[in-house]
C-alpha cells in the first residue's frame, strides 16, 4: 500500500517530532511511508475564518500532490476534517456558485482516502495494540474536529489502554472545547483563554503528568496554557506515545 | 430588533468583562451544566431520537420552501375560524399594528405570554411610548422587567441571577409594579415563586387583553400552540376578552400531526422534560359565553428579516430554529461570556447566526458574532433540527470579511467587506501565496529555525491577545521536511534530528 503522510502546515513547522514518531509508528507496523514534499497546507485556517476563495487553491494543490496514493494519514482531526467534511462542501458552494463541477471533482478523490491517524490504525490496519511502552500516567482530550467531526470515538483511548506502562486518567469535561478554534484564539482572547484555563485545571485534577491529544494546535493552546500556568503538566501528541517502545522511549 | 440592544459593543469587547465576572461566572456555569446533564438524559432515552430529529428538520425545510403557500393557506384558517390576520414586514410595522389593536379596545394594560417575536421587535417600549403598560408574566421574564434588565438566556432569560439576586429585585421592585413583595421574603425558590404568583394573580385577574408569540401555528386548521410550563401563559391565553399573538412567519407547520415530532423533540432539549407541563392550543375565537377564550383574536404575522434570510441557500437553515435553547446551554463561549455579551434577545450560538442574519452584518456587533465560536461543533449535535451552526458561521465569516451576494429588504445587493478586515484580508492572501509554493514556506521555516534563539517568549501588538495568557512554543532546530530530506525518511544518518531539540 503507498501511504503519504500528510503532516499539516503546523506540524511541520513547529512539531517535527510528531511527524518523526508517526514515520517511526507507521514503520514498525509494515506501513511503507512516504512524505510528498509537494505539500503545505489543507486551507483550514483561511476557511474557517472566511476565506473559502483563498483555501480552494490550496484544496487543490492537496489533492494534486496526494491524489495517487493509496491512503493519506494525518495526524490532526481537524485537518482530517477538513479535507473529509469541508472539502465536498466547496465542491458543492462551487457548484452552487454556477462554477460548474471541476473543484468538485478535482478533490473527489482525496476524500474517502484521507484518515486521522488513529483512525488508519484501527480501521485500516486493524490494530490497537501497537506495541508501545509509555510509563507515565496520561489523561486524553478528545479534540472537537476529531471528536465530533471525524467521529473517532474510542478509537485513540483504546490505543492507550493498549500502551504497556501507561496509566490512563479519566479526563473530567473531556467534550468540552479547549478553546483554541483557530483565529477565535485571538479574535477572542479572553474566552479562549478562560476556556483553556478551565481545560488546563481539569486536566491537573487527574493528577495525570502528561495530557495527551491528537491534534497539536490545541496543544499549542493547552500546553502554553499550562506553563504559563506553571502546571508541571505537559502536552503530548497521541502519536509520540504510540511511537515510544522500552528500546526506544519518546516523550 | 429591540432598541434596548442599540450600539453593544463587539462581541469580545462585551465578553472581556462578563469573563472576569465571577458572580455570573459561576451562576451560568451552574445553570447550564445542570441542564445540559439533564438534556442528555432525556433524550437518551429515546431509541428514535435520530429519526425524530431528522423528521423535524424535513419538516421544516418542507414548510420553508413552501411558505408562500402555508402562510396563505394559514390565513384562510384563522379568518374562517373567527380571527384577523395581520402582516408586519418589519419590527416597527409590528409595534404600529399592535398598538393600534390595543387603543382600540380602550385597554391601557397587557399581560403578556413569554414570546421571544416581542422581545425582538421591542415590542414593550413601543407600548410603553404609548402610554400601555406590558406586564410580563413568565416568572424568568418578570424578574428581567422588574430588573430594568435585559434578556440573557432564550428560555431561562434570567439565567444570570442567582437567589439571593432575585430577592433583592422582588424585595425592591414589585411595589412599583403592583402587589408587594411579602415582607421578610427570603429567597428560597418556593417563597419566590408564591410571591411572584401573588403579584402577578392581580395581573391576570384585570386584564382585558392578552399578548402572546407561538411556538408552532398549524396551516390546515389555524391553530396556534404555546408551550410552557408555568401556566401563567395559559392563564393570559384564556381570561382576557382579546388576544394578540405576534409570530413569525417561520413558526408554521403544514399539519396536526407535524405536531408530534415537535412536541416530543422541543421539552427533551430545552428543559429537559418528557413532556411539557401546559400546552395550550387555540383555533380563532369562542363564540360562546361560558366557553374560555377569548373573543376577539388577532394574529400579527412578521416577517423582520426572515425573507431575506429564507433567500440565502446557506444561512436558511437557521429558519428551522423552535427556540429549545439547547445549542446555549452546550456552548463553552456562552458559558463564559454570558447571554448579554452577543447583544441580541436571541444569544448564544443560535444568536451568532440569527442576528447577523435578520439584522444584517452593517453594526460592529453583528460583524462579529459569526467569530464568537470555536467551531467545535457541540451546538449543531444537541440541536433538535439538525441545524449546521458552525457551517453557517463560516459562512457569514465569509460575508463578512470578504462580501458578497445578500438579500436585503428583498431586494438582492452585493455587500462589501466589513471594515477592520482590511489587514486581515492581505495577510490571508499572503499566507495562501506562500503555502502554494513549498519553497517559499520552507524559506520561512529556515528563517524561524535558525533565529529560533531571537524568538521572544510574548509577542507585542495583534500578537498580544495569544500571549497574553499563553506562552509561545519553541521552534525547532529544523523543520520535519529538512529532516525528511536530510535522512532520506529517517533511513539514513540515524533519522537523528540536527541540533539540539
Amino acid at each position: 500500500m503507498r501511504v503519504a503522510l500528510f503532516l499539516t502546515c503546523v506540524n511541520d513547522t513547529l512539531y517535527p517530532d510528531t511527524g518523526r514518531a508517526v514515520v517511526k509508528l507507521l514503520t514498525r507496523l509494515g506501513v511503507d511511508v512516504d512524505f510528498p514534499m509537494g505539500q503545505t497546507c489543507c486551507g483550514q485556517a483561511h476557511y474557517n475564518t472566511g476565506y473559502r476563495h483563498e483555501a480552494e487553491p490550496l484544496a487543490r494543490q492537496f489533492s494534486d500532490v496526494f491524489r495517487e496514493y493509496e491512503a493519506i494519514v494525518t495526524p490532526s482531526g481537524s485537518c482530517g476534517a477538513m479535507v473529509r467534511e469541508l472539502y465536498p462542501r466547496m465542491g458543492e458552494r462551487a457548484r452552487a456558485e454556477g462554477r460548474g463541477d471541476t473543484l468538485a471533482r478535482t478533490l473527489a478523490p482525496v476524500v474517502p482516502k484521507t484518515y486521522e491517524l488513529t483512525e488508519f490504525l484501527v480501521d485500516v490496519l486493524g490494530v490497537t495494540d501497537v506495541g508501545a511502552y509509555y510509563p507515565h500516567t496520561v489523561t486524553y482530550h478528545p479534540t472537537c474536529h476529531g471528536l465530533r467531526g471525524l467521529g473517532l470515538g474510542e478509537r485513540p483511548r483504546r490505543l492507550l489502554q493498549a500502551v504497556k506502562g501507561l496509566e490512563l486518567r479519566e479526563l473530567p469535561g473531556a467534550d468540552e472545547c479547549c478553546g483554541f478554534g483557530g483565529t477565535f484564539a485571538v479574535k477572542n482572547s479572553d474566552v479562549s483563554a478562560a476556556m483553556g484555563a478551565d481545560k488546563v485545571r481539569n486536566a491537573e485534577s487527574t493528577g495525570a503528568d502528561v495530557l495527551c491529544a491528537a491534534d497539536n494546535s490545541c496543544l499549542m493552546h493547552i500546553g502554553g496554557t499550562m506553563t504559563r500556568l506553571r502546571t508541571g503538566m505537559r502536552p503530548v501528541h497521541i502519536a509520540e506515545i504510540l511511537a515510544s517502545t522500552e528500546e526506544e522511549p519518546l516523550g | 430588533m429591540s432598541g434596548t440592544f442599540v450600539g453593544m459593543p463587539a462581541f469580545p469587547k462585551a465578553a472581556h468583562e462578563a469573563v472576569h465576572n465571577t458572580t455570573l461566572r459561576g451562576n451560568l456555569r451552574h445553570a447550564t451544566h445542570t441542564i445540559r446533564g439533564k438534556r442528555a438524559k432525556a433524550v437518551m432515552e429515546m431509541s428514535d431520537w435520530a429519526e425524530l430529529r431528522d423528521a423535524g428538520k424535513r419538516i421544516k425545510d418542507h414548510t420553508l420552501r413552501h411558505l408562500d403557500r402555508y402562510l396563505v393557506q394559514l390565513e384562510e384558517s384563522v379568518t374562517a375560524a373567527g380571527g384577523t390576520v395581520h402582516w408586519a414586514a418589519d419590527a416597527d410595522e409590528a409595534n404600529r399594528i399592535v398598538t393600534y389593536l390595543v387603543k382600540a379596545t380602550g385597554e391601557s394594560e397587557v399581560v403578556k405570554v413569554k414570546s421571544m417575536a416581542t422581545q425582538e421587535i421591542g415590542l414593550n417600549e413601543a407600548l410603553e411610548a404609548e402610554d400601555i403598560h406590558a406586564y410580563e408574566t413568565d416568572l424568568a421574564e418578570l424578574i428581567v422587567q422588574l430588573g430594568k434588565d435585559r434578556p440573557s438566556h432564550i428560555l431561562v432569560p434570567a439565567i444570570h441571577r442567582n437567589r439571593g439576586e432575585i430577592r433583592d429585585i422582588f424585595a425592591r421592585e414589585m411595589s412599583e409594579w403592583g402587589r408587594p413583595a411579602p415582607e421578610g421574603l427570603t429567597d428560597s425558590p418556593a417563597e419566590l415563586a408564591e410571591a411572584a404568583r401573588l403579584h402577578l394573580r392581580e395581573k391576570f385577574l384585570r386584564a382585558k387583553v392578552g399578548v402572546s408569540g407561538a411556538n408552532f401555528m398549524v396551516a390546515d386548521t389555524g391553530t396556534l400552540v404555546v408551550v410552557e410550563s408555568e401556566g401563567n401563559g395559559r392563564m393570559c391565553l384564556t381570561l382576557p376578552e382579546t388576544l394578540i399573538s405576534v409570530v413569525g412567519i417561520e413558526k408554521i407547520v403544514p399539519t396536526w400531526q407535524d405536531l408530534e415530532v415537535f412536541l416530543q423533540t422541543l421539552p427533551r432539549s430545552s428543559t429537559a422534560e418528557r413532556m411539557n407541563p401546559y400546552t395550550s392550543t387555540w383555533t380563532g375565537t369562542t363564540d360562546s359565553e361560558t366557553a374560555d377564550g377569548p373573543s376577539t383574536f388577532h394574529l400579527v404575522l412578521i416577517d423582520n428579516g426572515r425573507t431575506d434570510t429564507l433567500a440565502d441557500e446557506v444561512g436558511r437553515q437557521a429558519l428551522r430554529c423552535i427556540r429549545c435553547s439547547a445549542c446555549l446551554n452546550v456552548c463553552p463561549v456562552y458559558e463564559r461570556a454570558g447571554g448579554h455579551a452577543y447583544g441580541s434577545v436571541y444569544p448564544g450560538p443560535i444568536g451568532a447566526i440569527l442576528s447577523p442574519q435578520l439584522r444584517g452584518t452593517a453594526s460592529e456587533i453583528d460583524a462579529s458574532l459569526p467569530y464568537a465560536s470555536s467551531l467545535c461543533g457541540a451546538c449543531y449535535e444537541v440541536c433538535p433540527v439538525a441545524i449546521d451552526i458552525p457551517e453557517v458561521l463560516v459562512h457569514l465569516r465569509e460575508r463578512v470579511a470578504q462580501g458578497g451576494p445578500a438579500t436585503e429588504k428583498g431586494n438582492k445587493v452585493v455587500l462589501k467587506p466589513a471594515k477592520g478586515h482590511a489587514a486581515e484580508r492581505a495577510a490571508m492572501r499572503a499566507a495562501r501565496w506562500a503555502l502554494s509554493h513549498p519553497g517559499a514556506l520552507r524559506t520561512g521555516q529556515r528563517l524561524a529555525s535558525r533565529t529560533r534563539r531571537l524568538h521572544p517568549r510574548t509577542l507585542p501588538g495583534p500578537g498580544k491577545a495569544w500571549s497574553a495568557s499563553r506562552d509561545l512554543p519553541a521552534v525547532p532546530a529544523e523543520p520535519f521536511r529538512d529532516w525528511w530530506q536530510r535522512t532520506n525518511g529517517g533511513r539514513t544518518n540515524g533519522g537523528k534530528q540536527e541540533g539540539t531539540k
